[in-house]
């Protein structure tokens, strides 16, 4: 009994850090109806420039996340201008083709540079440490990656329903026009979005590399989970990515109790299932 | 007449390649209410368009304040201080009423208006300010799509039927309320199905027939039968 309690557990917490990888898709769909196929790469990218920057300078992961988080943003707002706001329009078809383009340049591009072996950020003690809870044992990573992933969507809730910033994304993201007519620059106002959501993807990607090892190929799998916590949670709702994310984490950890080799089969089911009983997600944002 | 603050210059509007207007000159005296009167299709909502920079143009086919902008962005004619109301009220069904008189006040222009003119405007908006903006009625909504463009301190206010689907009460009460609107020394362009109305709040009138300018005079001089032939054409 106590071994499934801990299982729950560890999903509720593993569910944060899937969280973390499905908020910042959650935005970008929201804002700008973009689906971007890139995202579990820009996540490996983040957590390679993580370990750049602590190999190098020698610091903290977390101290890293000083550097890494502006130049994903800055990344962000880049990618863009320069590239991602030509493809949006009235077709859904060339911002998937061209980030899905973007996510295999990616991959390559980190295997040219840190090759095929896989890496690992390194936080010190504070990987084996943990907190005794009842008869249970709480990772200190795990609990702190979880409280993160609460930190952020409750800061990005709070940018968006209460700064002039979240009202110009949600005016562009009702009426794109009429935004424009209130001067509002919709190209600016989605780059904005963009750097806000890899800067997400920034914290992402450094808690995925202290968590498991990485190497460049595992962009498509982090897509996976973002895309079926925010599938499962309801498209635009961002405390729903965080149940989704933790559904999703649930999922995997007591399907990996029962059989291990039915952890990922378990969150596909699970998502599968939710999609059929709630086919928007369990928190849907109000359609207008 | 005092100096045009907006002219269009022989302006051509395309949508795609359709052309939906043809050679539009048109003169915006400051601080006159001009009228635009025409059939649906003539081309009086894209020429709103035009201007607001909705629609792409050549630069020199829209001057306002003896600059061209026809080639601006929408965002950047906003800046410059003209402001549209648009057709259907288009109000963000993600905002509060109150969000959606912030973001109207986005540009960032000094001036009269601000929340507190726009409440003691329209005091129903006050009681109304945080909840959604769908939930209002119609009438209510065109008043929160008018507050919304006067929070922008606009020097000119473009009108896009403003009385289309509203009940006869709302529009009177909507056109009592205008001349304080524009009384604040700002221009206003109206586009109106209503002739009547469109008449007596304005100085001068335009008729759109077919994307072409097919009358145009002072609102007190043009006649009925002249109104009839700009409007259906030289053969009604």
């Amino acid at each position: 009994m106590i071994e499934w309690a801990n299982a729950v557990l560890q999903g509720i917490l593993l569910g944060g850090l899937y969280a973390l990888f499905a908020a910042g898709l959650s935005l970008i769909f929201g804002v700008m109806r973009l689906v971007n196929i890139a995202h579990g790469d820009l996540i490996v990218l983040a957590a390679y420039l993580g370990l750049s920057t602590s190999v190098t300078l020698g610091v903290h992961p977390f101290v890293a996340l000083l550097i890494v988080l502006p130049l994903m943003a800055a990344v962000g707002y880049a990618l863009q201008r320069g590239l991602l706001n030509r493809t949006l329009g009235p077709d859904i078809l060339p911002p998937l083709l061209v980030t899905f383009g973007l996510s295999v340049i990616i991959q390559n591009a980190l295997l040219e540079g840190y090759t095929a072996d896989p890496q690992k950020l390194s936080a010190g003690p504070l990987e084996t440490a943990s907190i005794p809870l009842g008869e249970l044992s709480v990772g200190v990573m795990p609990l702190l990656t979880f409280g993160i992933a609460v930190a952020v969507i409750a800061g990005l809730q709070w940018i968006f329903y209460a700064t002039g910033l979240g009202r110009g994304f949600r005016a562009v993201s009702d009426n794109q026009e009429i935004a424009q007519l209130m001067g509002l620059n919709k190209a600016h106002v989605f780059g904005l979005a963009m750097a806000l959501a890899l800067a997400v993807t920034a914290i992402a990607g450094i808690l995925l590399g202290i968590r498991t090892s990485f190497d460049p190929s595992i962009g498509g799998g982090r897509l996976i989970f973002g895309f079926e916590a925010v599938i499962i949670g309801g498209l635009g709702s961002l405390w729903g990515t965080l149940a989704g994310g933790v559904i999703l984490g649930v999922a995997q950890t007591v399907g990996a109790k029962i059989d291990p080799g039915w952890q990922l089969l378990a969150g596909h089911i699970a998502f599968l299932l939710v999609l059929a009983v709630r086919p928007n997600g369990l928190f849907p944002r109000v359609e207008h | 007449m005092p100096e045009a603050i907006l002219s269009a210059k022989g302006l051509e509007a395309y949508y795609g390649d359709f052309q939906a207007i043809y050679g539009i000159d048109l003169e915006v005296p400051e601080g006159e209410v001009i009228a635009i009167i025409g059939a649906n299709g003539a081309g009086k909502t894209t020429l709103l368009k035009s201007i607001s920079g909705l629609l792409p143009n050549e630069a020199a086919h829209v001057v306002f304040k003896g600059r061209p902008i026809g080639d601006l962005r929408a965002d950047q004619i906003a800046r410059l201080g003209i402001a549209l109301v648009p057709e259907g009220r288009q109000l963000f069904p993600s905002l509060s009423v109150e969000e959606n008189l912030m973001l109207g006040g986005e540009v960032g222009r000094d001036g009269p208006w601000s929340l507190d003119a726009v409440y003691d405007l329209f005091p129903i908006l006050r009681e109304r300010r945080h909840q959604p903006s769908t939930s209002l009625s119609g009438g209510q909504q065109q008043m929160a799509a008018i507050g919304r463009a006067l929070m922008a301190n606009p020097e000119l206010i473009l009108f896009d039927e403003i009385s289309l689907g509203l009940a006869p009460v709302v529009i009177k009460s909507i056109y009592e309320i205008l001349p304080e609107v524009v009384g604040e020394g700002m221009t206003a362009l109206i586009v109106e199905q209503d002739i009547t109305k469109a008449l007596s709040v304005s100085s001068r009138v335009y008729c759109l027939q077919e994307g072409r300018v097919s009358l145009s005079g002072r609102a007190d001089e043009v006649t009925r039968d002249q109104i009839t032939a700009a409007y259906f054409g030289a053969a009604a």
